[in-house]
């Protein structure tokens, strides 16, 4: 099954199954692994500077190159996920519906509340295709370009769902 | 002297923004032979990304890697004492014009030099040959498949049985995370540091050439079977095709050792070449 959906998710992302593909549009924040201690961090005392609640994040560190007005984001392929696996169940208690990332992640932290999106890894040009903008920057300075929160919008981002709400996972 | 600044970020810009044609080949056979819908847009999707590199010029994976150089010297050549200094500037200059990513950090600080310099990279590896031609080597390799690497060192009772036992169970717990379809580099014997960096030097062979030992290439092509019945597939999501090559490279061991160096490469199988005669003129090719 193919659907179109856009951000910020709801409950609607429980209904899809592994293997279905989706076409995502909308924002989408990417974060790694310092990026994901900062998030974490800075939720905890209240001062994020953004709003998580139907998010998707993006485990993914862009090739950007800066022009006059602004940044253009070259290639944007996914990170692998498992690095991440330590901080999911924090990351989805903050309300994010979606993860997109590689190789897969735990399971168990997603089952009633999130999903897993797969995008081929290495497939960075390809997946640049969606981004039509760069919305935001967080955490330049202090990260670095592949780990700061990039806020990327995105048009008909195509993925698959490959870990479900009910625990389903097209992972071997 | 002729400035080689210009031809190292020439090399280092089509090893990233184009997969060699033999890897291509291998990614498109794999694209017919697998069945499954998952595989296929997989690999679909990698084709496609491969294309838009090599016509836009833009990398055709973000992670652009940690920038590896093997040189090979000619000890007549009179451009021996420019070629370090040369390596780290066309690393600073790729960085900023092609782009590629960062991903030089400071071990202590976590800081992130922005220009994928700093203490010990590029990692350059220096080798002396015979001759006056300066043979450069460019391996961009990225994190995700880096991590899957690994280094055994069996007893030599375990022997050859002892490595593909070793590299099956890293392949299946790895599963998804070095992006496969992968390409695996095998250094045995050497001692523990020297069978890594022939693993990784193994690389830079073209998928489908073996290794001229025919006992070596017999290897290589028992172990192609081998990882791919295991099933991994495309990305982890099952298939027939887990990695596209096998090389393996050896060296003579100490009878009290058998190490096995383990490097994972990802499919965007990235490299380039480019040498320098001490007239000046430069090749570069993949």
């Amino acid at each position: 099954m193919a659907v179109k959906l856009k951000t910020p998710l709801g409950e609607e992302v429980l209904e899809l199954r592994a293997g279905d593909v989706v076409y995502l549009s909308g924002r989408i924040y990417t974060a790694r692994d310092a990026a994901h201690r900062k998030i974490l961090e800075l939720s905890k005392k209240g001062k994020l500077p953004f709003e998580l609640e139907g998010a998707v994040i993006y485990h993914c560190g862009p090739v950007v190159r800066r022009k006059e007005d602004g940044w253009k984001v070259v290639s944007a392929g996914p990170t692998t996920s498992a690095r991440m696996n330590r901080y999911l169940d924090e990351i989805l208690s903050l309300g994010v519906r979606g993860i997109i990332g590689k190789g897969g992640m735990e399971v168990g932290p997603f089952v009633g509340r999130a999903v897993y999106f797969a995008f081929t890894g290495g497939a960075g040009s390809l997946a640049a295709e969606s981004v039509k903008r760069v919305v935001d920057v967080y955490w330049l300075d202090e990260l670095g370009i592949p780990e700061a929160v990039w806020v990327l919008e995105v048009e008909d981002f195509p993925l698959l769902v490959a870990i479900d709400s009910r625990g389903n996972s097209l992972y071997r | 002297m002729k400035d080689l600044v210009d031809p190292i970020v020439d090399a280092i810009k089509l090893a990233v923004t184009t997969i060699p044609g033999d890897t291509v080949k291998a990614l498109k056979q794999a694209y017919e032979s697998e069945e499954s819908e998952i595989a296929r847009f997989n690999l679909g999707n990698i084709l496609r990304a491969i294309e838009i590199g090599k016509s836009r010029i833009v990398p055709v994976c973000q992670d652009t890697g940690t920038l590896t150089f093997f040189v090979k010297a000619g000890i007549g050549s009179p451009y021996l004492g420019e070629i370090e200094r040369a390596i780290i500037e066309a690393t600073r200059r790729a960085t900023l014009e092609i782009p590629l990513r960062p991903n030089a950090v400071d071990v202590l600080t976590g800081r992130n030099s922005g220009d994928n310099t700093g203490k010990g990279v590029p990692v350059i590896r220096w080798e002396l040959v015979e001759g006056s031609d300066v043979e450069i080597a460019v391996l961009p390799k990225g994190g995700g498949s880096e991590n899957c690497s690994a280094l055994a060192m069996l007893t030599p009772a375990q022997g050859w049985e002892g490595v593909k036992r070793f590299v099956l169970e890293r392949v299946t717990e790895c599963g998804g995370k070095p992006c496969p379809p992968i390409i695996l580099g095998i250094g045995v014997g050497g001692g523990a540091d020297y069978s890594l960096t022939l693993a990784k030097k193994a690389l830079l062979r073209k998928v489908g050439e073996r290794n001229p030992d025919e006992r070596i290439a017999e290897l290589e092509e028992e172990l192609l079977t081998e990882v791919n019945s295991l099933g991994v597939g495309p990305m982890g999501m099952g298939g027939k095709t887990t990695t596209l090559d096998v090389k393996i490279e050896i060296a003579h061991r100490h009878p009290a050792s058998f190490p096995v160096g383990l490097v994972v490469q990802c499919w965007a199988n990235r490299r380039a070449f480019l040498r320098i005669k001490a007239d000046g003129r430069v090749e570069v090719w993949q």
